[in-house]
């Protein structure tokens, strides 16, 4: 009987478990199962796709860059803060998380366009943010930079503060203890933060394309191009899909691999 | 008696060791961070159900018409299939028809991948050839458009004619090459013998004209009916006929369905061509 009783249950959690497995598996498999893989090298090579690529390696670097120098400081005051505004600060960085990209794409626009409340400082000396190469990088910066701080802030809360408190008795100043104690033992961390933040910016679409337009080889990125071949050739878009679901695969390989057992 | 085998009981693990503490971090972060990836992507997706409460039944006769009507039109329709909607409702209280707008290259797509969809009107008749011939019933046009010069109220760019787009300080912005208005304005611009400095492509009309309306850009080439739309958030700056490249719009019947004839009927009427062509369209 407990048999019975232990097998219904199984049943009763496996099926909706199967269902939700479905659910996210399936499109992918479609997405595979239409490809023409012996058109993709063909299809790499239309010549719209080349600088679409270049464009999102580049502003994906520099983004990971701008992680990494402006993210890190910001992590270790959040983890280090004790104030009751810490945890504010932390909530407002999680908001563009949840946030529909496309209205970071309009805030982006009211901030830095040719009327926003910083870009019509910049209009007089004849800088325009909006439609170039920049906003592009503002544009994926702003919607990868809390993956990046969360996870580098989660690494420095697991240090030991004792390490810390031992450095500063032995005269370290804060920049001398992260970068000879925090840092080297949150590499892990910042590690898969910067693969996160890389990862979710390369898929950046909506604040993109709200933001800094669609040119190709300036601000045109892979997922813009995957839109617009869509309805030019659909087998182009499908060829460029399966690239970077392959890029995907292989940033959570490697976090997988290394960080995340 | 068929017990399974049971498990062995897990023995605790130890966690005192800071490593071990960080190891078990690192994943959390990780899982909240996709579970933000997966709400992020739901946030970002559109629904296009326009809630339009179900009419009631009081007056119900044998003539009056029920059911639904999706109408998929062109993004330079939004104001007129807006109001085509409105009156052809109250018309006909048992009909609800369903509105979404997007570039026609879209909308074509949308419906060769199984859209529901009972009208299709496009701009252009070029746009319609990548649909699916087996699916139309009936195709009229019902509507012309020429292409125009928006700029902001405060011209920026101080655009009088098309000769000034060719100046690379003033900032243009076009429809796609895969969209009508920009296969359009690509003819126009070849005629004219004019290279714009063009910095940016939008995927539709709409989005185009929102980087003059925004004042973002300094001129963009939309349809006449876009500048007549946008009433006075944009000026529109007129391109010679001899450059200008004019559109035929096609409404294209996908149903058998009673009500989804009555529709392309009202939108072929005098009525409802009048009311397209308040809009700023041209008669067929």
């Amino acid at each position: 009987m407990r048999y019975a009783v232990r097998w219904r249950s199984r049943v009763a959690l496996g099926v909706p478990a199967a269902l939700a497995l479905l659910l996210l598996v399936v499109p992918l498999v479609a997405l595979l199962l239409r490809a023409d893989w012996a058109r993709i090298p063909a299809d790499l090579a239309t010549p719209t796709v080349l600088p679409a690529l270049r464009l999102s390696l580049t502003t994906t670097s520099v983004t990971a860059v701008l992680c990494l120098l402006l993210g890190t400081p910001l992590a270790w005051f959040l983890a280090r803060s004790e104030h009751r505004a810490t945890s504010w600060v932390r909530a407002l960085l999680t908001v563009p998380l949840v946030l529909p990209p496309v209205v970071g794409g309009v805030a982006l626009l009211m901030t830095w366009g040719r009327n926003g409340l910083i870009g019509q400082y910049l209009t007089p000396f004849g800088i325009q943010i909006p439609f170039t190469t920049v906003a592009v990088v503002l544009a994926e910066t702003f919607v990868a930079m809390p993956y990046y701080v969360l996870a580098v802030e989660g690494a420095m809360r697991g240090l030991d503060p004792r390490l810390e408190s031992v450095a500063r008795t032995l005269g370290a100043s804060d920049l001398r203890y992260l970068r000879t104690v925090g840092i080297p033992l949150v590499l892990p961390g910042i590690a898969s933060g910067l693969a996160l933040a890389w990862a979710r910016a390369l898929g950046e679409f909506g604040a993109t394309i709200t933001f800094a337009g669609n040119f190709p080889g300036r601000t045109q990125t892979l997922p813009l191009l995957v839109y617009v071949e869509l309805e030019r050739d659909p087998q182009v878009a499908i060829s460029i899909s399966i690239m970077l679901l392959a890029v995907s695969v292989l940033v959570l390989g490697v976090l997988r691999g290394r960080w995340l057992r | 008696m068929s017990t399974p085998p049971s498990r062995a009981p897990r023995a605790p693990r130890a966690l005192n060791t800071a490593r071990d503490v960080r190891r078990t971090r690192a994943p959390t972060v990780a899982t909240l961070a996709a579970t933000a990836v997966l709400l992020a992507g739901c946030g970002s997706s559109t629904p296009s159900a326009d809630g339009t409460g179900q009419p009631g039944r009081s007056g119900a006769s044998a003539a009056s018409l029920q059911g639904t009507v999706t109408v998929l039109a062109a993004a330079s329709l939004t104001e007129s299939f807006d109001e085509l909607k409105k009156d052809f409702e109250a018309a006909h209280p048992g009909v609800t028809v369903e509105t979404s707008y997007g570039s026609s290259a879209t909308l074509v797509q949308q419906v060769n991948n199984g859209a529901p969809a009972s009208v299709v009107a496009l701009a252009g008749t070029a746009a319609a050839k990548p649909l699916d011939q087996s699916m139309v019933k009936d195709t009229k046009t019902f509507a012309t458009n020429v292409l125009e010069i928006a700029v902001p109220p405060s011209n920026p760019g101080a655009v009088a004619s098309i000769n000034d787009l060719a100046k690379p300080s003033v900032k243009v912005v076009l429809c796609a090459d895969t969209v009508p208005c920009g296969k359009a304005a690509q003819a126009t611009f070849a005629k004219a013998r004019i290279v714009p400095n063009v910095v940016s492509k939008e995927v539709d009309v709409k989005a185009t004209l929102s980087k003059v309306k925004l004042a973002e850009a300094d001129a963009a080439v939309v349809y006449h009916s876009d500048v007549v739309a946008a009433k006075d958030a944009v000026t529109g700056v007129e391109i010679p006929s001899q450059f200008n490249t004019s559109l035929s719009y096609p409404v294209i019947t996908l149903s058998d369905d009673a009500a989804t004839k009555a529709f392309v009927a009202y939108l072929l009427s005098a009525e409802g061509l009048a009311t397209v062509q308040s809009f700023g369209f041209g008669a067929p």
